[in-house]
């Protein structure tokens, strides 16, 4: 088997697998809140946060941040892995290529750090 | 000899006459509305924040969201996001075995662009 340092992808049999399971997390997620916000028009703050202060939803808003990211890995890799590439950018393509994915990597984290925050912060 | 059309250098013309199939439109608005959202995330989570964080910071998030560049992004995001959504429950067919041919997969694209396109008109009216 071929790998290389910037292949940071681990297979694509379990990333086909985790895209399709994180897709059904966000979908599910989509429908939760799409749902709560159509049927409760004129939302205010009580009842804002009173909906995410219970632990089912804090589990599945974390769960939906961490398909986020896992998600966004393996679409933004694809895309980065099809355009980024030797025979159409030259020489320098392995090096954009890696710079991009460094850049998603530290994307996604912050997304996450951030995610925790919102929902345990002390704020 | 055997004739052969096939053109020996592509020209720009060439490039401006190619027609995409409507497959291909579809895909590549499937991957250009995920990164969209990849971008949206930071908007989506700063939405979040603010509206979790205080009473005060509801309010301040809800005149932001009222105000055009705030209809606009918000109009954005909900539109990138109806149209992965039903790409990708396209996709979640197709893996099932369901529109694998190329008259059912011209039918599936033209499908999820129309319901997209419905989900992202009312995205508009919801949005004003």
């Amino acid at each position: 088997m071929v790998t290389q340092v910037v292949n940071m992808s681990r297979n694509g049999v379990s990333d086909w697998l985790i895209q399709r399971v994180s897709a059904l997390v966000l979908a599910a997620y989509t429908l939760c809140i799409f749902g709560y916000v159509v049927l409760n028009p004129g939302l205010d703050f009580e009842t804002w946060s009173g909906f995410f202060n219970n632990t089912g939803m804090q589990v599945f808003t974390m769960l939906a941040v961490l398909s986020t990211g896992a998600h966004a890995w393996i679409g933004m890799w694809t895309i980065g892995s099809d355009y980024l590439r030797e025979h159409t950018l030259g020489s320098g393509a392995t090096t954009l290529r890696f710079i991009y994915q460094v850049g998603c990597v530290l994307i996604i984290a912050a997304y996450l750090i951030w995610g925790i925050n919102i929902l345990w912060g002390n704020n | 000899m055997k004739q052969n059309s096939r053109p020996i250098n592509v020209g720009i013309g060439d490039l401006l006459s190619f027609k995409w199939p409507i497959t291909a439109i579809s895909s590549i608005t499937h991957r250009v509305a995920g990164v969209l959202l990849f971008i949206g995330v930071a908007f989506m989570l700063y939405a979040l924040d603010l509206s979790l964080s205080s009473e005060q910071e509801f309010i301040a998030l809800k005149e932001m969201m009222v105000s055009p560049l705030g209809k606009m992004i918000t109009w954005g995001l909900l539109s990138a996001l109806g149209y992965h959504f039903v790409a990708g429950i396209k996709h979640l067919l197709m893996d099932m075995g369901v529109g694998e041919t190329l008259e059912g997969a011209q039918f599936a694209a033209k499908t999820t662009l129309f319901f997209s396109a419905v989900l992202i008109a009312l995205a508009a009216i919801w949005v004003i």
